[in-house]
């Protein structure tokens, strides 16, 4: 029936003043406004930078066998398993075991309790597979000893990262973890994201060694590049002091060479054996090494046991503060590529913005000039409740906090588009049962019986399709789905309860008169 | 009034025609998009998208070419873009181990234009990111239509589900046929596009088809051919009128709306004019194909 309770209008305008409450929160400066909320512009409307990582477990896995080569021929030895040619290659240990001890080490393999393989309660699997072919054992990760690794990793990476940007001072930063191997950073009005891709591209793994004096040292050497030029230095394999040793670096101007230096401190351990290993070697060179490059490789001259030093190595002073904020933040586990980035500068997100505005009102003037020629007075009701209806889908984001994107304002603009078709369906149902019906308000109650699974089914199908769009969607078209969808059922709600109550209640006005529709 | 419809007009008058239009736009489509293909975009095809805008008058679209062509970064593109100062420069290079790449490009472009200009956007996707959003991009495609299926299905009978599949895919690939054959860019914009335009379509056809359903019912004798054609006659004044209040919202944001939004706004009209078009023609001939009558719906009411 044509009627509602009154309880019914009363919830109806409590829900539309309520929500809209939200909506003009966003228009309200921050100090005078009570729900303080407002909808995130998206980087494309704001400018920003979105920037998607993805950290390389190579290394990670390389020196995690490199540390499993001691304990694994350790077990073997313990469990009278004959090998040899134990080596690293291609990601995995491969050894080759006497055909004797075969079955013995598929024994101790296939055991849970083996002391060398970890086996996984959560993934039921062991930490390493094997594979053998006839003597020759390879031993490596298995799938979920790679998710493992990588889990841990990630969020190691994570913490990292944040505290890097943080040092910054970006604005609100938002940094994510996605997937076990990948970060999602996004940096609002930052218009040139080369500095922070620079240090986010250095793992930042620094490393103290002597340089070597002769080809033979027991722990082996290796050949680094310097930093700056092609020369190259023989550097000890022997690490003296790592990154982790240290609690604070700053940069600095050295008053007696005039350099910009990087000072840092190191916590008791590290001053200890840094104190240790520059009295024993007064005389030879230090290399300082940062992922893999000599920074410098100065001549100790006297013992350095003050638990502090300095870098130099012709650093400007944006690279020294650099290299501090590096060091302080500390090394990733593992090197990060930049696999995604999308930067808008600040005035083509204005320009966007612009665009949409006036899109959006142009669309939204011309849909009501329309409905208003058609429908005369039942167009204005349309109207209403599409005006109610807009206000609903940004208080409703609001609510959320939902992130508003260009596409987003394309979803609003089509909403105000399609959100008429219901009262459409409605109007031509009414005009049809108004030639059948002499009886006003039956013929009215019938329109809106009979159309309702018309209306019902078409918007269910828009909104299976922009749900779908919500989850496999991203970033900026993630935001049309969400403005779309929310529309959907502020449209349902103001044609159902506002325009149906404005309808009825013109009818029951006007029921002998001759209504025109 | 303003649409006087014509009550008595046969829309199986001109069906056989419109079928073999149909039958031909969507053949044509198909060979397109398997021998010439999509113009994908940076976010399908991974590499590098520099939006730029110049200041300085005396700066042409040679010069910028010639520039950015002596960096090698391999097969460039570059066009106008909207406004006589802005420029889209595209090139599959991007940069994966080098962070500076951005910077070393400007650095070059200064030299070679002077520096009154900026960059409005840069967007940069590897090759494993940009085939992980084609694969989703597709599976979002399936995916809704799938979904539609099975929703008709379960409301209707196993008639419509198909008819109005049928539809769909008619329009989606009739839209991407347009697109290859003006070899406008597919973004992920133009995946959203179709999405929108897989539930509007379906809007549509469903409102046609939920007549049909009731005129089934109150129409036990007459022909499936009278019924749809009495169907759509009864909700062609809705279906107009809908159609012209998003295209209306669909101009308004090609025409003010914006470069970025451009593809994404022309892919909805072709897909709205489609839509709807489609649901007259296709998915109810279907029906008439498939010989619906009365009892398909009674089945179902039992």
């Amino acid at each position: 029936m044509l009627y509602f309770t009154k309880l019914n209008v009363v919830i109806t305008y409590c829900f539309i003043i309520l929500i809209s409450f939200f909506t003009f929160s966003n228009f309200l400066s921050n100090e005078n406004n009570i729900v303080n909320k407002k909808i995130n512009l998206g980087l494309d409307l704001q400018g920003g930078s979105y920037l998607l990582l993805e950290m390389d477990i190579d290394p990670i896995v390389l020196q995690k066998l490199q540390n499993k080569l001691i304990p694994l021929k350790k077990n073997l030895i313990n469990n009278k398993i004959k090998f040899k040619n134990i080596k690293i290659s291609e990601k995995k240990i491969n050894l080759e075991i006497e055909s004797s001890s075969i079955d013995k080490f598929i024994e101790l393999y296939e055991n849970k309790e083996n002391g060398i393989n970890t086996y996984l309660d959560q993934y039921k699997s062991f930490e390493f597979d094997y594979t053998i072919d006839e003597q020759k054992v390879s031993i490596f990760y298995s799938k979920f000893g790679i998710i493992r690794l990588k889990n841990s990793s990630i969020d190691h990476a994570l913490e990292i990262v944040r505290r890097r940007i943080d040092e910054l001072g970006t604005n609100e930063p938002n940094i994510l973890k996605r997937g076990n191997d990948r970060i999602l950073v996004e940096l609002p009005g930052l218009d040139d994201p080369t500095r922070i891709k620079t240090l986010l591209g250095k793992t930042a793994n620094l490393t103290f060694r002597f340089v070597s004096q002769q080809e033979e040292e027991s722990f082996g050497s290796e050949k680094l590049f310097f930093e700056e030029d092609s020369e190259e230095a023989l550097v000890s394999k022997r690490i003296i002091l790592s990154g982790d040793n240290l609690i604070d670096a700053q940069p600095r101007m050295d008053n007696e060479t005039n350099e910009t230096v990087v000072s840092f401190t190191l916590d008791r351990l590290g001053a200890k054996r840094f104190g240790k290993a520059t009295t024993d070697g007064v005389g030879r060179r230090l290399a300082i090494v940062l992922d893999n490059k000599v920074i410098s490789a100065p001549v100790i001259r006297e013992p350095i046991v003050g638990g502090g030093g300095q870098i130099s190595g012709g650093f400007t002073f944006q690279s020294a503060t650099d290299l501090a904020l590096l060091l302080r933040s500390g090394a990733l586990p593992a090197p990060l590529n930049i696999i995604e980035e999308r930067t808008v500068g600040p005035d083509l997100g204005q320009d966007s913005i612009n665009a949409g505005l006036i899109s959006l009102i142009i669309g939204f003037s011309l849909v009501i000039l329309f409905m208003i020629l058609k429908y005369r007075f039942f167009g204005l009701i349309a109207n209403v409740a599409l005006i109610v209806n807009l206000f609903l889908l940004i208080g409703i984001l609001t609510i959320f906090e939902a992130t508003l994107t260009l596409p987003g304002i394309a979803g609003i603009i089509l909403t105000v588009g399609m959100a008429v078709d219901a009262n459409v369906l409605i109007y031509e149902r009414i005009k049809e049962e108004l030639k059948i019906e002499k009886n006003k308000i039956i013929a009215f109650d019938d329109g809106y019986k009979n159309s309702k699974s018309a209306i019902l089914d078409a918007n269910i199908t828009t909104l299976i399709s922009t749900i779908i769009l919500f989850f496999l969607g991203s970033g900026p078209v993630k935001g049309f789905s969400v403005t779309l969808g929310v529309g959907i059922l502020t449209t349902l709600f103001t044609v159902y309860f506002l325009a149906r109550q404005l309808t009825s209640f013109y009818i029951y006005k006007n029921k002998d008169n001759n209504i025109k529709i | 009034m303003i649409f006087k419809i014509n009550s008595t007009f046969d829309f199986y008058k001109y069906s056989r025609l419109f079928n073999i239009i149909s039958i031909l736009l969507v053949t044509l489509s198909f060979f397109l998009l398997l021998f010439k293909g999509l113009n994908y975009g940076v976010d399908f095809k991974g590499g590098t998208l520099i939006e730029l805008r110049v200041m300085d008058e005396n700066i042409n679209i040679s010069n910028i070419r010639r520039s950015f062509l002596r960096m090698n970064l391999g097969d460039v593109n570059v066009k106008k873009f909207g406004n006589e100062t802005d420029y889209l420069i595209k090139f599959e290079t991007t940069e994966t181990e080098n962070v500076n790449f951005i910077q070393e490009i400007q650095n070059k472009l200064t030299k070679d234009i002077g520096n009154s200009y900026n960059f409005r956007r840069v967007e940069n996707v590897g090759p494993k990111v940009s085939g992980e959003l084609l694969k989703s991009g597709i599976i979002a495609i399936l995916l809704s239509l799938s979904a539609m299926l099975i929703y008709i299905w379960l409301r209707f009978e196993w008639q419509f589900s198909l008819g109005a599949i049928i539809a769909l895919i008619h329009d989606v690939l009739i839209t991407l046929g347009f697109f290859s054959i003006l070899n406008l860019e597919i973004n992920l914009s133009i995946v959203a596009a179709v999405l929108t335009i897989v539930g509007y379509s379906m809007n549509d056809t469903v409102v046609i088809y939920d007549r049909v359903r009731e005129n089934l019912k109150k129409y036990s004798s007459k022909k499936i051919d009278e019924l749809t054609n009495i169907s759509i006659h009864e909700t062609l004044s809705r279906t107009i009128i809908t159609s012209v209040t998003t295209l209306l919202a669909l101009l308004s944001i090609f025409i003010f709306g914006g470069e970025i939004l451009k593809g994404f706004s022309f892919a909805m009209i072709l897909g709205v004019i489609f839509g709807t078009y489609s649901s007259i023609y296709i998915a109810n001939p279907i029906l008439r194909f498939l010989k619906v009558s009365p009892k398909t719906i009674i089945k179902e009411e039992k």
